[in-house]
């Protein structure tokens, strides 16, 4: 059986075409979700892309946290569906409630582009299960609003339930509390993250190919054969 | 119809560095004695009579806001 993996689209959505690659090159086949259907086309898991949905207006995802398709991922989700958000994806996730905190503008106002290197900090999740624990990857890096901030209480219970997957090595690059650049449910089936591991998937377009253990994560925590 | 005003600003504890970079230009603008700003937002809903206070109170939290990183006042005014 092949695995089939949603990517949704938004207006102002830009990296699905990239994440999509990253799902076919982990060996699954890629659904094309639109904002506007909110039927999933019975995919075994989604992953919610970058890029600027409506434009960032309001607040970044506040707006595609609305659309149809999220009100069938977040049922989807909270019957065990594993759910990736990539940058703007992890802005709509903590938007939607399904992962908490929030993401605000980066300390110092400064678009971050960069390479990015990344310690594994679980490697019990859905996505993140192909890396060993403490293990360092490279990852494209590009956000203004990537700061992740959260209350107290909710920064020490992540951090006391293992539910920060991947942190910051080195220099913190936009301000995220605990240099958190990624974290998960409380199950560990849905997962978010500012870097984009569908940007480092092979040497020919990415800095490495560490993003691809995510997809084949999935398709292990999917039972299927990657 | 009554005009309503949702004040959105950014929590005490939560880095505001758009505030900051306004504050930091106002010196080399030549306005000194302003010691800090924060930036928010300004919402100016016009509304019907049948709105009440909840509803209100529900659009303001659930989406004017997020309350995670936001405070948020609402006051209706008069026209």
């Amino acid at each position: 059986m092949t695995a089939r993996i949603g990517v949704i689209t938004f207006p102002g959505t830009l990296d699905d075409v990239d994440a999509a690659r990253a799902v076919r090159y982990s060996g699954a086949e890629a659904v094309s979700l639109w904002h506007a259907d909110a039927d999933l086309h019975g995919v075994d898991a989604v992953v919610v892309p970058g890029g600027f949905s409506y434009g960032d207006y309001l607040r970044c995802g506040a707006i595609a946290r609305f659309a149809p398709v999220m009100t069938s991922v977040i049922d989807a989700a909270a019957k065990g569906m594993p759910v990736l958000g990539i940058c703007n994806g992890f802005q709509i996730l903590c938007e939607a409630g399904l992962l908490p905190g929030a993401l605000v503008r980066n300390d110092k106002l400064h678009f971050v582009c960069r390479d990015q290197w990344l310690r594994v900090e679980n490697n019990t999740t859905a996505w993140s299960t192909r890396y060993d624990s403490g293990a360092e990857v490279l990852i494209p890096l590009k956000s203004g609003e990537g700061s992740y901030m959260a209350d107290k209480p909710t920064l020490e219970r992540l951090e006391g339930d293992g539910r920060v997957v991947f942190r910051y090595v080195g220099e913190n690059p936009n301000g995220s509390r605990s240099d958190i650049a990624g974290v998960a449910d409380e199950r560990g089936r849905v997962v978010g993250l500012m870097p984009h591991p569908e940007h480092a998937i092979d040497a020919l377009t990415g800095p490495s190919d560490d993003g691809l253990g995510m997809f084949y994560s999935a398709l292990d925590a999917l039972g299927v054969a990657a | 119809m009554a005009r309503v005003v949702v004040d959105v600003m950014p929590k005490p504890e939560i880095l505001d560095p758009q505030g900051q970079a306004v504050a930091g230009a106002l010196p080399r603008l030549g306005f000194d004695g302003v010691t800090e700003v924060r930036q928010g937002k300004h919402f100016e809903l016009e509304v019907d009579d049948s709105v009440d206070d909840d509803t209100l109170a529900k659009i303001a939290e659930g989406f004017l806001a997020n309350p995670v990183i936001e405070d948020w006042t609402i006051r209706r005014v008069e026209q």
